[in-house]
Protein backbone atom coordinates (compact mmCIF):
# COMPACT_ATOMS: atom_id res chain seq x y z
CA UNK A 1 0.00 0.00 0.00
CA UNK A 2 2.68 2.20 0.64
CA UNK A 3 4.63 2.15 -2.72
CA UNK A 4 0.91 1.78 -4.41
CA UNK A 5 2.27 -1.37 -6.46
CA UNK A 6 0.63 -3.80 -4.08
CA UNK A 7 -1.60 -6.20 -6.87
CA UNK A 8 -4.85 -7.58 -6.08
CA UNK A 9 -3.88 -11.79 -6.99
CA UNK A 10 -6.45 -12.73 -9.07
CA UNK A 11 -6.51 -16.86 -9.41
CA UNK A 12 -7.66 -16.83 -13.31
CA UNK A 13 -7.65 -19.65 -15.87
CA UNK A 14 -4.42 -19.40 -18.03
CA UNK A 15 -5.16 -18.55 -21.57
CA UNK A 16 -4.05 -20.50 -24.63
CA UNK A 17 -0.20 -18.02 -24.87
CA UNK A 18 0.13 -18.58 -21.38
CA UNK A 19 -0.59 -22.55 -21.34
CA UNK A 20 2.17 -23.46 -24.02
CA UNK A 21 5.03 -21.58 -21.81
CA UNK A 22 6.63 -20.35 -25.06
CA UNK A 23 6.09 -15.98 -24.72
CA UNK A 24 7.13 -16.71 -21.36
CA UNK A 25 9.99 -18.51 -21.69
CA UNK A 26 11.02 -16.18 -24.50
CA UNK A 27 10.35 -13.09 -22.47
CA UNK A 28 12.53 -14.77 -19.69
CA UNK A 29 15.15 -15.30 -22.14
CA UNK A 30 15.58 -12.00 -23.09
CA UNK A 31 15.92 -10.72 -19.99
CA UNK A 32 18.48 -13.10 -18.67
CA UNK A 33 20.29 -12.47 -22.24
CA UNK A 34 20.47 -9.01 -21.03
CA UNK A 35 22.39 -9.74 -18.33
CA UNK A 36 25.35 -11.22 -20.09
CA UNK A 37 26.32 -7.90 -21.11
CA UNK A 38 25.99 -6.41 -17.99
CA UNK A 39 28.48 -4.76 -15.85
CA UNK A 40 29.59 -7.15 -13.35
CA UNK A 41 29.32 -6.55 -9.50
CA UNK A 42 32.40 -9.03 -8.56
CA UNK A 43 35.33 -7.93 -6.83
CA UNK A 44 38.93 -10.07 -7.64
CA UNK A 45 39.40 -10.01 -3.88
CA UNK A 46 43.55 -9.71 -3.51
CA UNK A 47 44.20 -7.97 -6.36
CA UNK A 48 41.28 -5.67 -5.97
CA UNK A 49 40.22 -4.24 -2.83
CA UNK A 50 37.06 -2.46 -2.10
CA UNK A 51 37.20 0.93 -0.84
CA UNK A 52 37.19 1.60 2.76
CA UNK A 53 36.40 4.39 4.52
CA UNK A 54 38.87 6.31 6.30
CA UNK A 55 37.41 6.05 9.76
CA UNK A 56 36.52 2.88 9.22
CA UNK A 57 36.31 0.75 12.12
CA UNK A 58 38.23 -2.31 11.95
CA UNK A 59 41.11 -4.25 13.72
CA UNK A 60 42.10 -2.32 17.16
CA UNK A 61 45.46 -0.73 17.81
CA UNK A 62 46.83 -0.38 21.15
CA UNK A 63 48.82 3.09 21.06
CA UNK A 64 52.24 4.00 22.64
CA UNK A 65 53.22 7.49 22.68
CA UNK A 66 55.54 9.65 21.56
CA UNK A 67 58.11 8.12 22.99
CA UNK A 68 57.30 4.77 22.60
CA UNK A 69 55.61 3.99 25.90
CA UNK A 70 52.54 1.73 25.98
CA UNK A 71 49.73 4.40 27.18
CA UNK A 72 46.98 1.57 28.54
CA UNK A 73 46.81 2.29 31.85
CA UNK A 74 44.49 -1.04 32.43
CA UNK A 75 41.74 1.33 33.96
CA UNK A 76 39.09 -1.15 32.30
CA UNK A 77 36.60 1.50 30.86
CA UNK A 78 36.80 0.24 27.61
CA UNK A 79 35.73 -3.41 29.40
CA UNK A 80 32.95 -1.75 30.63
CA UNK A 81 31.51 0.41 27.44
CA UNK A 82 32.11 -2.38 25.31
CA UNK A 83 28.54 -4.05 24.35
CA UNK A 84 29.91 -7.34 23.44
CA UNK A 85 31.90 -8.13 26.27
CA UNK A 86 34.81 -8.70 24.05
CA UNK A 87 37.65 -7.21 26.07
CA UNK A 88 39.30 -8.43 29.03
CA UNK A 89 42.62 -7.45 30.45
CA UNK A 90 44.92 -7.86 33.86
CA UNK A 91 46.24 -4.85 35.37
CA UNK A 92 50.07 -4.38 36.61
CA UNK A 93 52.29 -2.30 38.20
CA UNK A 94 54.88 -0.53 36.57
CA UNK A 95 58.66 -1.79 37.95
CA UNK A 96 61.85 0.45 38.24
CA UNK A 97 63.37 1.03 35.01
CA UNK A 98 60.74 0.73 32.89
CA UNK A 99 59.22 4.01 32.62
CA UNK A 100 60.19 3.99 28.79
CA UNK A 101 57.78 0.64 28.23
CA UNK A 102 54.78 2.10 30.01
CA UNK A 103 53.28 5.07 30.46
CA UNK A 104 51.39 4.98 33.56
CA UNK A 105 52.08 3.33 37.37
CA UNK A 106 49.75 0.98 35.97
CA UNK A 107 49.76 -0.87 33.04
CA UNK A 108 47.90 -3.48 31.58
CA UNK A 109 50.06 -7.16 31.36
CA UNK A 110 47.35 -8.89 29.60
CA UNK A 111 45.04 -7.20 27.08
CA UNK A 112 42.88 -9.32 24.89
CA UNK A 113 39.80 -8.84 22.36
CA UNK A 114 37.99 -11.36 20.99
CA UNK A 115 37.70 -10.39 17.46
CA UNK A 116 34.49 -12.98 17.39
CA UNK A 117 32.67 -10.87 19.86
CA UNK A 118 33.46 -7.69 18.80
CA UNK A 119 31.06 -5.69 16.99
CA UNK A 120 33.70 -3.13 15.83
CA UNK A 121 30.89 -0.71 17.11
CA UNK A 122 33.96 1.55 18.49
CA UNK A 123 32.74 2.47 21.99
CA UNK A 124 36.05 1.33 23.37
CA UNK A 125 37.93 4.18 21.85
CA UNK A 126 35.31 6.84 23.05
CA UNK A 127 35.32 5.46 26.72
CA UNK A 128 39.16 5.76 26.17
CA UNK A 129 40.43 8.10 28.71
CA UNK A 130 44.67 7.71 27.82
CA UNK A 131 43.89 8.11 23.76
CA UNK A 132 45.60 4.25 23.92
CA UNK A 133 43.15 2.14 22.05
CA UNK A 134 41.73 3.17 18.68
CA UNK A 135 39.79 0.97 15.78
CA UNK A 136 41.93 1.38 12.34
CA UNK A 137 40.74 1.04 8.78
CA UNK A 138 42.72 -2.69 8.52
CA UNK A 139 40.63 -5.60 8.07
CA UNK A 140 41.40 -8.83 11.03
CA UNK A 141 42.72 -11.57 9.06
CA UNK A 142 40.64 -15.03 9.14
CA UNK A 143 41.98 -18.19 11.03
CA UNK A 144 41.00 -22.03 10.81
CA UNK A 145 40.41 -21.88 15.35
CA UNK A 146 38.50 -20.18 17.24
CA UNK A 147 41.42 -19.40 19.64
CA UNK A 148 43.06 -17.63 17.44
CA UNK A 149 40.74 -15.16 17.03
CA UNK A 150 41.39 -13.64 20.60
CA UNK A 151 44.02 -10.96 19.88
CA UNK A 152 46.72 -10.33 22.84
CA UNK A 153 48.78 -7.68 23.42
CA UNK A 154 51.45 -9.16 20.55
CA UNK A 155 48.47 -8.36 17.69
CA UNK A 156 47.22 -5.37 19.08
CA UNK A 157 49.67 -3.23 20.56
CA UNK A 158 51.61 -0.95 17.26
CA UNK A 159 55.25 -1.73 16.88
CA UNK A 160 57.39 1.06 18.08
CA UNK A 161 59.20 1.44 14.79
CA UNK A 162 55.57 1.25 12.69
CA UNK A 163 53.13 3.41 14.07
CA UNK A 164 49.54 3.12 13.00
CA UNK A 165 48.67 6.22 11.57
CA UNK A 166 45.36 7.12 13.72
CA UNK A 167 44.79 10.85 13.00
CA UNK A 168 41.75 10.60 10.56
CA UNK A 169 39.83 9.35 14.09
CA UNK A 170 41.60 11.44 16.55
CA UNK A 171 40.52 15.03 14.84
CA UNK A 172 40.61 17.85 17.49
CA UNK A 173 37.00 17.66 17.19
CA UNK A 174 37.04 14.18 18.62
CA UNK A 175 39.46 15.05 21.33
CA UNK A 176 37.15 18.46 21.91
CA UNK A 177 33.88 15.75 22.56
CA UNK A 178 35.99 13.26 24.89
CA UNK A 179 36.72 16.58 26.97
CA UNK A 180 32.38 16.73 27.62
CA UNK A 181 32.87 15.14 31.00
CA UNK A 182 28.95 15.47 31.23
CA UNK A 183 28.30 13.22 28.66
CA UNK A 184 27.80 9.83 30.00
CA UNK A 185 31.01 7.62 28.50
CA UNK A 186 32.83 10.25 29.88
CA UNK A 187 32.34 10.07 33.28
CA UNK B 1 40.97 -52.34 -45.92
CA UNK B 2 43.52 -51.75 -43.78
CA UNK B 3 43.56 -47.99 -44.82
CA UNK B 4 40.11 -47.62 -44.24
CA UNK B 5 40.15 -49.07 -40.60
CA UNK B 6 43.09 -47.11 -39.77
CA UNK B 7 41.22 -43.61 -40.88
CA UNK B 8 38.23 -45.08 -38.85
CA UNK B 9 39.96 -45.84 -35.43
CA UNK B 10 41.77 -42.80 -35.93
CA UNK B 11 38.36 -41.47 -36.25
CA UNK B 12 37.10 -42.66 -33.77
CA UNK B 13 39.63 -41.47 -31.57
CA UNK B 14 39.71 -37.84 -32.67
CA UNK B 15 35.70 -37.81 -32.04
CA UNK B 16 36.09 -39.55 -28.18
CA UNK B 17 39.17 -36.99 -27.80
CA UNK B 18 36.89 -34.45 -28.78
CA UNK B 19 33.58 -35.19 -27.43
CA UNK B 20 35.51 -35.46 -23.76
CA UNK B 21 37.36 -32.10 -24.25
CA UNK B 22 33.83 -30.49 -25.14
CA UNK B 23 32.28 -32.43 -22.15
CA UNK B 24 34.78 -30.61 -19.68
CA UNK B 25 35.01 -27.76 -21.26
CA UNK B 26 31.22 -27.61 -20.60
CA UNK B 27 31.80 -27.69 -16.92
CA UNK B 28 33.77 -24.66 -17.34
CA UNK B 29 31.14 -22.74 -20.14
CA UNK B 30 28.00 -23.57 -17.55
CA UNK B 31 30.05 -21.73 -14.82
CA UNK B 32 30.99 -19.34 -16.79
CA UNK B 33 27.49 -18.87 -18.19
CA UNK B 34 25.55 -19.12 -15.14
CA UNK B 35 27.99 -16.39 -13.64
CA UNK B 36 27.77 -13.94 -16.57
CA UNK B 37 23.69 -14.27 -16.76
CA UNK B 38 23.84 -13.45 -13.15
CA UNK B 39 25.66 -10.64 -13.05
CA UNK B 40 29.26 -12.15 -11.63
CA UNK B 41 32.19 -13.43 -13.29
CA UNK B 42 32.40 -16.77 -12.41
CA UNK B 43 36.32 -18.95 -12.15
CA UNK B 44 38.92 -17.02 -13.05
CA UNK B 45 42.00 -18.39 -10.42
CA UNK B 46 42.85 -21.60 -12.49
CA UNK B 47 44.72 -20.21 -16.05
CA UNK B 48 43.79 -17.44 -17.89
CA UNK B 49 40.62 -16.81 -17.60
CA UNK B 50 40.09 -20.00 -15.55
CA UNK B 51 40.55 -21.93 -18.79
CA UNK B 52 42.57 -24.55 -16.16
CA UNK B 53 39.62 -25.07 -14.22
CA UNK B 54 37.89 -28.29 -16.15
CA UNK B 55 41.72 -30.11 -15.64
CA UNK B 56 42.00 -29.27 -11.97
CA UNK B 57 38.23 -30.30 -11.64
CA UNK B 58 39.14 -33.49 -13.49
CA UNK B 59 42.17 -34.25 -11.01
CA UNK B 60 39.95 -33.30 -7.68
CA UNK B 61 37.87 -36.08 -8.95
CA UNK B 62 40.30 -38.50 -8.97
CA UNK B 63 42.03 -37.68 -5.58
CA UNK B 64 38.49 -37.52 -3.74
CA UNK B 65 37.79 -40.66 -1.49
CA UNK B 66 35.89 -43.22 -3.09
CA UNK B 67 32.75 -44.31 -1.19
CA UNK B 68 30.63 -47.61 -2.02
CA UNK B 69 27.98 -47.72 0.79
CA UNK B 70 27.63 -50.99 2.26
CA UNK B 71 24.44 -51.67 1.73
CA UNK B 72 24.66 -51.19 -1.93
CA UNK B 73 24.37 -53.65 -4.91
CA UNK B 74 28.32 -53.17 -5.61
CA UNK B 75 28.36 -54.59 -8.94
CA UNK B 76 25.70 -52.53 -10.03
CA UNK B 77 26.76 -49.32 -8.17
CA UNK B 78 30.15 -49.81 -10.68
CA UNK B 79 28.21 -50.79 -13.63
CA UNK B 80 26.07 -47.66 -13.31
CA UNK B 81 28.28 -45.05 -14.13
CA UNK B 82 29.59 -46.89 -16.72
CA UNK B 83 26.71 -47.87 -19.32
CA UNK B 84 25.59 -43.84 -18.51
CA UNK B 85 28.94 -42.53 -19.78
CA UNK B 86 29.50 -45.63 -22.29
CA UNK B 87 26.03 -44.63 -24.35
CA UNK B 88 26.35 -41.29 -23.88
CA UNK B 89 29.67 -41.73 -25.71
CA UNK B 90 28.20 -44.48 -28.49
CA UNK B 91 25.37 -41.87 -29.99
CA UNK B 92 28.34 -39.91 -31.56
CA UNK B 93 29.31 -42.93 -33.98
CA UNK B 94 26.26 -41.75 -36.70
CA UNK B 95 26.70 -38.29 -36.40
CA UNK B 96 28.05 -36.52 -39.48
CA UNK B 97 30.79 -34.50 -38.18
CA UNK B 98 31.18 -32.93 -42.14
CA UNK B 99 31.06 -33.89 -45.47
CA UNK B 100 34.21 -35.55 -47.41
CA UNK B 101 37.49 -34.63 -47.64
CA UNK B 102 39.16 -35.99 -51.40
CA UNK B 103 42.49 -36.30 -51.71
CA UNK B 104 43.87 -37.97 -54.83
CA UNK B 105 41.46 -41.46 -55.45
CA UNK B 106 40.58 -41.55 -51.95
CA UNK B 107 37.93 -40.24 -50.34
CA UNK B 108 37.23 -39.60 -46.38
CA UNK B 109 33.82 -39.19 -45.02
CA UNK B 110 33.98 -37.22 -41.56
CA UNK B 111 31.70 -39.48 -40.15
CA UNK B 112 32.04 -43.12 -38.22
CA UNK B 113 29.70 -44.94 -39.92
CA UNK B 114 27.00 -43.88 -42.30
CA UNK B 115 23.99 -46.59 -40.99
CA UNK B 116 21.13 -46.14 -42.84
CA UNK B 117 18.63 -46.15 -39.32
CA UNK B 118 20.94 -42.96 -37.96
CA UNK B 119 18.45 -41.50 -35.89
CA UNK B 120 17.05 -45.41 -34.63
CA UNK B 121 20.62 -46.21 -33.16
CA UNK B 122 20.70 -42.60 -31.70
CA UNK B 123 16.98 -43.27 -29.99
CA UNK B 124 18.57 -47.03 -29.35
CA UNK B 125 21.82 -45.75 -27.55
CA UNK B 126 19.61 -43.03 -25.67
CA UNK B 127 17.04 -45.14 -24.77
CA UNK B 128 19.94 -47.80 -23.11
CA UNK B 129 20.81 -44.55 -21.40
CA UNK B 130 18.26 -44.39 -18.59
CA UNK B 131 19.55 -47.80 -17.41
CA UNK B 132 22.62 -45.89 -16.09
CA UNK B 133 20.71 -43.56 -14.35
CA UNK B 134 18.13 -46.28 -13.01
CA UNK B 135 20.87 -48.85 -12.22
CA UNK B 136 22.81 -46.36 -10.04
CA UNK B 137 19.91 -44.62 -8.80
CA UNK B 138 18.75 -48.43 -7.53
CA UNK B 139 21.88 -49.89 -6.36
CA UNK B 140 22.30 -47.38 -4.16
CA UNK B 141 19.77 -48.42 -2.03
CA UNK B 142 19.12 -44.63 -0.78
CA UNK B 143 15.68 -43.42 -0.71
CA UNK B 144 16.35 -40.00 -2.92
CA UNK B 145 18.21 -41.87 -5.71
CA UNK B 146 15.46 -44.02 -6.00
CA UNK B 147 13.13 -41.37 -6.67
CA UNK B 148 15.25 -39.51 -8.35
CA UNK B 149 15.43 -42.70 -10.69
CA UNK B 150 12.11 -43.33 -10.87
CA UNK B 151 12.06 -39.85 -11.70
CA UNK B 152 14.99 -40.07 -14.63
CA UNK B 153 13.03 -43.33 -16.11
CA UNK B 154 9.44 -41.77 -16.34
CA UNK B 155 10.43 -38.38 -17.47
CA UNK B 156 12.88 -40.14 -20.02
CA UNK B 157 10.21 -42.53 -21.79
CA UNK B 158 7.47 -40.00 -21.17
CA UNK B 159 9.34 -37.25 -23.43
CA UNK B 160 11.03 -39.97 -25.68
CA UNK B 161 7.48 -40.83 -27.46
CA UNK B 162 7.00 -37.20 -28.06
CA UNK B 163 10.83 -36.80 -29.12
CA UNK B 164 9.92 -40.10 -31.55
CA UNK B 165 7.00 -38.79 -33.00
CA UNK B 166 8.70 -35.25 -33.67
CA UNK B 167 10.59 -37.16 -36.02
CA UNK B 168 8.53 -39.00 -37.79
CA UNK B 169 7.01 -35.80 -39.18
CA UNK B 170 10.72 -35.18 -40.29
CA UNK B 171 11.17 -38.34 -41.83
CA UNK B 172 8.03 -38.43 -43.79
CA UNK B 173 9.61 -35.08 -45.61
CA UNK B 174 13.41 -36.22 -45.71
CA UNK B 175 12.29 -39.75 -46.88
CA UNK B 176 15.04 -41.24 -44.98
CA UNK B 177 16.73 -42.14 -41.75
CA UNK B 178 20.55 -41.73 -42.82
CA UNK B 179 21.43 -38.61 -40.63
CA UNK B 180 24.04 -38.10 -43.66
CA UNK B 181 21.66 -37.70 -46.10
CA UNK B 182 19.76 -35.81 -44.07
CA UNK B 183 22.24 -33.47 -44.33
CA UNK B 184 23.15 -33.09 -47.76
CA UNK B 185 19.63 -32.77 -48.31
CA UNK B 186 19.88 -29.34 -46.27
CA UNK B 187 23.02 -28.02 -48.41
CA UNK B 188 21.92 -24.25 -49.13
CA UNK B 189 22.79 -22.52 -52.03
CA UNK B 190 23.20 -25.40 -54.59
CA UNK B 191 22.93 -24.52 -58.18
CA UNK B 192 20.36 -21.74 -58.34
CA UNK B 193 17.83 -23.21 -56.47
CA UNK B 194 17.95 -23.22 -52.29
CA UNK B 195 17.28 -25.82 -50.41
CA UNK B 196 16.11 -24.44 -47.05
CA UNK B 197 16.99 -26.10 -43.71
CA UNK B 198 14.50 -28.40 -42.10
CA UNK B 199 13.72 -25.60 -39.49
CA UNK B 200 11.60 -23.53 -41.98
CA UNK B 201 9.66 -26.61 -42.72
CA UNK B 202 9.22 -28.16 -39.37
CA UNK B 203 8.95 -25.44 -36.85
CA UNK B 204 6.70 -27.21 -34.80
CA UNK B 205 8.50 -30.11 -34.88
CA UNK B 206 11.86 -28.31 -34.02
CA UNK B 207 10.11 -26.89 -30.63
CA UNK B 208 8.83 -30.14 -29.80
CA UNK B 209 12.27 -31.70 -30.58
CA UNK B 210 13.94 -29.57 -28.28
CA UNK B 211 11.57 -28.91 -25.14
CA UNK B 212 12.00 -33.38 -25.62
CA UNK B 213 15.67 -33.07 -26.03
CA UNK B 214 16.21 -31.05 -22.45
CA UNK B 215 13.93 -33.44 -20.91
CA UNK B 216 15.99 -36.04 -21.95
CA UNK B 217 18.83 -34.39 -20.85
CA UNK B 218 17.60 -34.16 -17.52
CA UNK B 219 18.72 -30.14 -17.39
CA UNK B 220 16.67 -27.68 -16.63
CA UNK B 221 13.62 -26.95 -16.46
CA UNK B 222 13.31 -30.65 -16.63
CA UNK B 223 16.15 -31.70 -14.20
CA UNK B 224 14.02 -33.83 -11.90
CA UNK B 225 16.17 -36.87 -11.44
CA UNK B 226 18.84 -34.52 -9.58
CA UNK B 227 17.09 -31.88 -7.95
CA UNK B 228 18.98 -30.41 -5.16
CA UNK B 229 16.14 -28.96 -3.33
CA UNK B 230 13.89 -32.18 -2.76
CA UNK B 231 16.18 -35.00 -3.62
CA UNK B 232 19.68 -34.30 -2.36
CA UNK B 233 21.31 -35.29 -5.68
CA UNK B 234 18.69 -37.24 -6.76
CA UNK B 235 20.43 -40.50 -8.53
CA UNK B 236 23.83 -40.05 -7.93
CA UNK B 237 23.22 -38.73 -4.08
CA UNK B 238 25.47 -42.11 -2.92
CA UNK B 239 28.07 -41.55 -5.72
CA UNK B 240 31.45 -39.72 -4.77
CA UNK B 241 34.72 -39.42 -6.57
CA UNK B 242 35.44 -40.37 -10.25
CA UNK B 243 31.94 -42.23 -10.79
CA UNK B 244 29.93 -38.71 -9.94
CA UNK B 245 32.43 -37.13 -12.16
CA UNK B 246 31.05 -39.76 -15.24
CA UNK B 247 27.42 -39.47 -14.14
CA UNK B 248 28.09 -35.50 -14.65
CA UNK B 249 30.00 -35.88 -17.82
CA UNK B 250 27.81 -38.37 -19.15
CA UNK B 251 25.03 -35.32 -18.79
CA UNK B 252 26.95 -33.00 -20.61
CA UNK B 253 28.01 -35.43 -23.48
CA UNK B 254 24.35 -35.89 -23.62
CA UNK B 255 24.04 -32.26 -23.79
CA UNK B 256 26.68 -32.21 -26.85
CA UNK B 257 25.37 -34.66 -28.79
CA UNK B 258 22.03 -33.70 -28.69
CA UNK B 259 23.16 -30.48 -29.78
CA UNK B 260 24.76 -32.12 -33.16
CA UNK B 261 21.68 -33.88 -33.22
CA UNK B 262 19.58 -30.80 -33.33
CA UNK B 263 22.09 -29.19 -35.47
CA UNK B 264 21.84 -32.19 -37.72
CA UNK B 265 18.30 -32.38 -38.01
CA UNK B 266 17.07 -29.17 -38.00
CA UNK B 267 20.14 -26.58 -38.38
CA UNK B 268 21.72 -28.41 -41.78
CA UNK B 269 24.35 -29.75 -39.92
CA UNK B 270 27.81 -29.21 -41.93
CA UNK B 271 26.16 -27.15 -44.27
CA UNK B 272 26.33 -23.15 -44.50
CA UNK B 273 24.50 -20.64 -46.57
CA UNK B 274 26.14 -19.68 -49.70
CA UNK B 275 28.81 -22.87 -49.63
CA UNK B 276 28.51 -23.59 -52.82
CA UNK B 277 28.88 -19.83 -54.44
CA UNK B 278 31.88 -18.98 -53.11
CA UNK B 279 34.11 -20.71 -55.62
CA UNK B 280 36.02 -22.88 -53.31
CA UNK B 281 37.07 -26.12 -53.21
CA UNK B 282 35.69 -28.66 -51.66
CA UNK B 283 37.87 -30.03 -48.94
CA UNK B 284 37.34 -25.97 -47.62
CA UNK B 285 34.43 -25.86 -47.85
CA UNK B 286 33.97 -29.48 -45.86
CA UNK B 287 36.74 -28.21 -43.43
CA UNK B 288 34.45 -24.71 -43.15
CA UNK B 289 31.27 -26.78 -42.96
CA UNK B 290 32.68 -28.45 -39.83
CA UNK B 291 33.49 -25.59 -38.40
CA UNK B 292 30.34 -24.09 -38.62
CA UNK B 293 29.41 -27.49 -37.65
CA UNK B 294 30.89 -27.40 -34.35
CA UNK B 295 29.62 -23.08 -33.89
CA UNK B 296 25.68 -24.15 -33.88
CA UNK B 297 26.40 -27.23 -31.90
CA UNK B 298 28.10 -24.71 -29.79
CA UNK B 299 25.65 -22.11 -30.17
CA UNK B 300 22.97 -25.38 -28.79
CA UNK B 301 25.23 -25.66 -25.76
CA UNK B 302 24.75 -22.22 -24.85
CA UNK B 303 21.21 -22.31 -25.36
CA UNK B 304 21.05 -25.20 -23.27
CA UNK B 305 22.59 -23.18 -19.91
CA UNK B 306 20.90 -20.59 -21.41
CA UNK B 307 17.30 -21.48 -20.24
CA UNK B 308 18.64 -23.23 -17.53
CA UNK B 309 19.46 -19.95 -15.58
CA UNK B 310 15.97 -18.29 -17.22
CA UNK B 311 13.80 -20.94 -16.38
CA UNK B 312 12.64 -22.29 -12.85
CA UNK B 313 12.30 -26.36 -12.39
CA UNK B 314 8.82 -27.57 -13.40
CA UNK B 315 6.86 -29.69 -10.88
CA UNK B 316 6.60 -33.04 -11.03
CA UNK B 317 2.64 -33.12 -12.38
CA UNK B 318 3.33 -30.36 -14.70
CA UNK B 319 6.12 -32.23 -16.23
CA UNK B 320 3.89 -35.25 -16.99
CA UNK B 321 0.99 -32.66 -18.26
CA UNK B 322 3.09 -31.32 -20.40
CA UNK B 323 4.76 -34.52 -22.15
CA UNK B 324 1.73 -36.45 -22.29
CA UNK B 325 -1.05 -33.68 -22.46
CA UNK B 326 0.49 -31.32 -24.58
CA UNK B 327 3.68 -32.09 -26.34
CA UNK B 328 2.17 -36.29 -27.55
CA UNK B 329 -1.13 -34.29 -29.42
CA UNK B 330 0.96 -31.58 -30.75
CA UNK B 331 3.77 -34.27 -32.07
CA UNK B 332 0.75 -36.09 -33.81
CA UNK B 333 -1.29 -33.20 -35.17
CA UNK B 334 2.34 -31.95 -36.86
CA UNK B 335 2.77 -35.67 -38.40
CA UNK B 336 -0.68 -34.87 -39.54
CA UNK B 337 -0.38 -31.50 -40.50
CA UNK B 338 3.35 -32.26 -42.78
CA UNK B 339 1.49 -35.32 -44.36
CA UNK B 340 -1.40 -33.15 -45.47
CA UNK B 341 0.84 -30.22 -46.55
CA UNK B 342 3.36 -32.83 -48.45
CA UNK B 343 0.44 -34.22 -50.04
CA UNK B 344 -1.25 -31.24 -50.81
CA UNK B 345 2.22 -29.77 -52.70
CA UNK B 346 3.75 -33.03 -54.50
CA UNK B 347 0.56 -33.28 -56.35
Amino acid sequence: MLTNRSKVVVKKEMNFLEKIYLPAVFGGVIITIKHLFRRKATVRFPEVKRYISAVWRGQHVLKRDEHGAERCTACGLCAVACPAEAITMTAAERKKGEEGLYREEKYASVYEINMLRCIFCGLCEEACPKEAIFLTDRIESTDYSRQAFIYGKDKLVEAVDDRIDVTKRQTPEVLEFKQQKLLSHNR
Amino acid sequence: MIALLTYKGILVLVIFIITLAVAAYSTYAERKVAAFLQDRIGPDRAGPFGLLQPLADGAKFFFKEEIIPNVSNKTLFILGPCIAMMTALMAGVVIPWGDTIISGDNTYVLQITDLNIGILYIFGVVSIGVYGIMIGGWSSNNKFSLLGAIRASAQMISYEIAMGLAIIALIMMTGTLSLREISLQQAGGAGNHWNMWNVVYQPLGFIIFLVCAFAECNRTPFDLPECETELVGGYHTEYSSMKLGLYLFAEYINMFISSAVISTLYFGGFNFPFMNNLGLSHNWITVIGAAFFFSKIVFFIFFFMWIRWTVPRFRYDQLMNLGWKMMLPLAIFNIALSGLISLIFKN
